[in-house]
């Protein structure tokens, strides 16, 4: 299976380009399903740790909000993508100092936590926030060139259709490697890493700040593309989005947080077009099938047709 | 065999009321098999556990290699050369053996490679070299969460002799083994280990095992050493007999 899922993601990008061109308003939505694939990819991390983040939303807001601040300053999306991971990350390392320490039910309320405070900062600080308002982003230079709106989408959409294959393919290098199995290995058995002078502390805190720092990433291209950041980034319904789009996606593989963001931000445009006032029922439902009948999500359900594992 | 790798001196711990250690005093010889026996309760388990570092002793001091390792971290304990196998097998279950086996042996370098793969020819090579001595080759592709309990206490151990340690601590290795290949399974465990020149310390309930591989046995009684010395000696001893293998074989 691991063979085989390169060739489905060269496929799945084409069908997103041919989505793309096909129906313009749809690269919008395929832009933001990949910036949230990216970000998912952390949650997919922590879930290899048996560990559920229901605060990751944090780091988009916080990727997003460091575009926006910073745009008028550096104003060109080269810059400012990097500085966004890194900042995310600088983040994601001091409060994983703290949360790192836990497990199970306490991690994920105290990054719920770290996100509701991060909200309530945005919300609050309106002198420097904008509050509920938000803050609108315009569209910057790329690599030094003014691009027309159209060309800047198509552009942004490239750049994360990039940023999503070879992060993906990073994050699938260090999955099999010893440091990514003894990230599994803290979901069964904590102590035996310990036995073995490896420091599980160590490989949890390591693999939360490069989730940190695939939230901040993803965060920035939605401000690039949406351009326009409130604090709802940073709410905890957008967390249990992250959370949603993992489980819907599976967990198997790299590709699944891709499947899942596509899935469900087509689902969500399209129930929400048909159904306005009962999209979030269809969506629950979704999860509800996915859960019941494909635990392994929709990357587990194309590994089965496929004939491998998911993982 | 004359040097001593392992000081225990003094050692005391205390659960409430409980003494799991009354003055511990043992030393371990380089080389040797040493067997520790006893009922269940009388601080086995504890003494294996202060000497990897899980539990801290009330008083007392555990010197390795001479210096002193009282206190100190599995992390750091393991560092120096000591490594120990589990009771109850402690297995990453949703890896498969040779997986299991192998990140035990990238974890002698630290496993901080981000981007090159577990199974990569060094590490898979000594798992696998290591898995074919334990017997364990039809399997290596078994996760862990299909095994059965003998199978698990070998690849439990496997991981432990891994980490190429200079003292290996065992806590019933063959507790869960059938017994009709238990003296296969100690037989196969012992060459390894000779092969190695792994000094041993195990907790057996199993006399035939103990007489056949010990070197020396220490018999425990309730947080204290009743008895230590050569199996034929200690084993014929009435009040050993009386007090310890009668409560075992009835065990």
């Amino acid at each position: 299976m691991r063979k085989i899922e390169p060739i489905l993601a060269i496929l799945v990008a084409a069908a997103m380009i041919v989505a793309a061109i096909a129906a313009p308003w749809l690269r919008f939505v395929l832009t933001i399903a990949l910036a949230k694939g990216i970000a998912v990819m952390g949650i997919l991390l922590l879930l290899r740790a048996g560990q559920v983040s229901f605060g990751h939303a944090l780091y988009i807001a916080f990727g997003a909000y460091t575009v926006a601040f910073l745009a008028p300053r550096f104003g060109d999306a080269m810059i400012l993508l990097p500085l966004a991971a890194l900042g995310a990350g600088v983040l994601g390392l001091l409060i994983g100092l703290f949360v790192t320490r836990y497990r199970q039910i306490f991690f994920g309320m105290l990054n719920l936590a770290m996100a509701m405070v991060f909200y309530s900062l945005l919300e609050k600080l309106y002198a420097i926030t904008k509050g509920s308002d938000g803050i609108r982003v315009e569209i910057m230079p790329i690599a030094g060139q003014a691009l027309e709106r159209v060309t800047y989408e198509w552009t942004i959409f490239g750049i994360a259709l990039g940023l999503a294959f070879v992060l993906g393919f990073l994050l699938r290098l260090y999955l099999a490697s010893p440091m990514g199995e003894a990230l599994a290995g803290i979901k069964t058995r904590e102590t035996r890493l310990e036995f073995m002078g490896v420091p599980a502390r160590g490989v949890l805190l390591s693999a939360y700040v490069m989730s940190a720092v695939l939230g901040g990433i993803g965060g920035a291209l939605i401000a690039m593309t949406s351009r326009h950041v409130t604090p709802l980034l940073s709410y905890w319904t957008s967390s249990g989005e992250l959370v949603f789009i993992a489980i819907l996606g599976g967990a198997g593989g790299v590709l699944g947080p891709f499947l899942g963001a596509a899935a469900y931000e087509l689902v969500r445009v399209y129930a929400a077009a048909s159904f306005a006032d009962a999209w979030q029922m269809i969506l629950g439902s979704v999860l509800l099938l996915v859960i019941l009948f494909a635990p392994g999500g929709l990357w587990g359900m194309a590994a089965r047709a496929i004939g491998g594992r998911g993982r | 065999m004359s040097e001593v790798l392992l000081q225990a001196s003094g050692l005391r711990l205390a659960f409430g009321g409980v003494k799991a250690a009354d003055g511990i005093d043992l030393g371990v010889m380089k080389g040797e098999f040493l067997a520790i026996i006893g009922p269940n309760g009388a601080g086995k388990t504890t003494f294996i556990n202060m000497t990897t570092g899980y539990l801290r002793p009330n008083a007392g001091e555990i010197s390795y290699e001479g210096q002193r390792i009282t206190g100190m971290s599995p992390r750091a304990i393991v560092k120096r050369g000591i490594a120990r196998s589990f009771q109850l097998p402690q297995l990453f279950l949703e890896h498969t053996v040779e997986q299991n086996v192998a990140l035990a042996v990238a974890s002698r370098d630290g496993i901080w490679s981000p981007l090159t793969p577990l199974l990569r020819p060094g590490y898979r090579d000594e798992a696998r070299d290591l898995l074919e001595r334990f017997g364990l080759t039809g399997i290596a592709d078994t996760r862990a969460d299909a095994l059965n309990e003998g199978a698990r206490k070998l690849a439990d151990i496997a991981m432990a002799v891994a980490l190429k340690p200079r003292l290996l601590l065992m806590d019933e290795p063959t507790s869960g083994v059938a017994a009709s290949e238990k003296m296969d399974v100690v037989e196969t465990l012992a060459r390894v280990l000779r092969e190695a020149k792994v000094t041993a310390v195990f907790v057996e309930h199993d006399m035939d095992v103990v007489e056949r591989f010990a070197d020396r046995v220490a018999v425990w009684s309730q947080g204290r050493i009743a008895a230590l010395g050569p199996p034929g000696e200690v084993l014929s001893d009435p009040a050993v007999q009386r007090e310890v293998i009668g409560i075992e074989r009835h065990a």
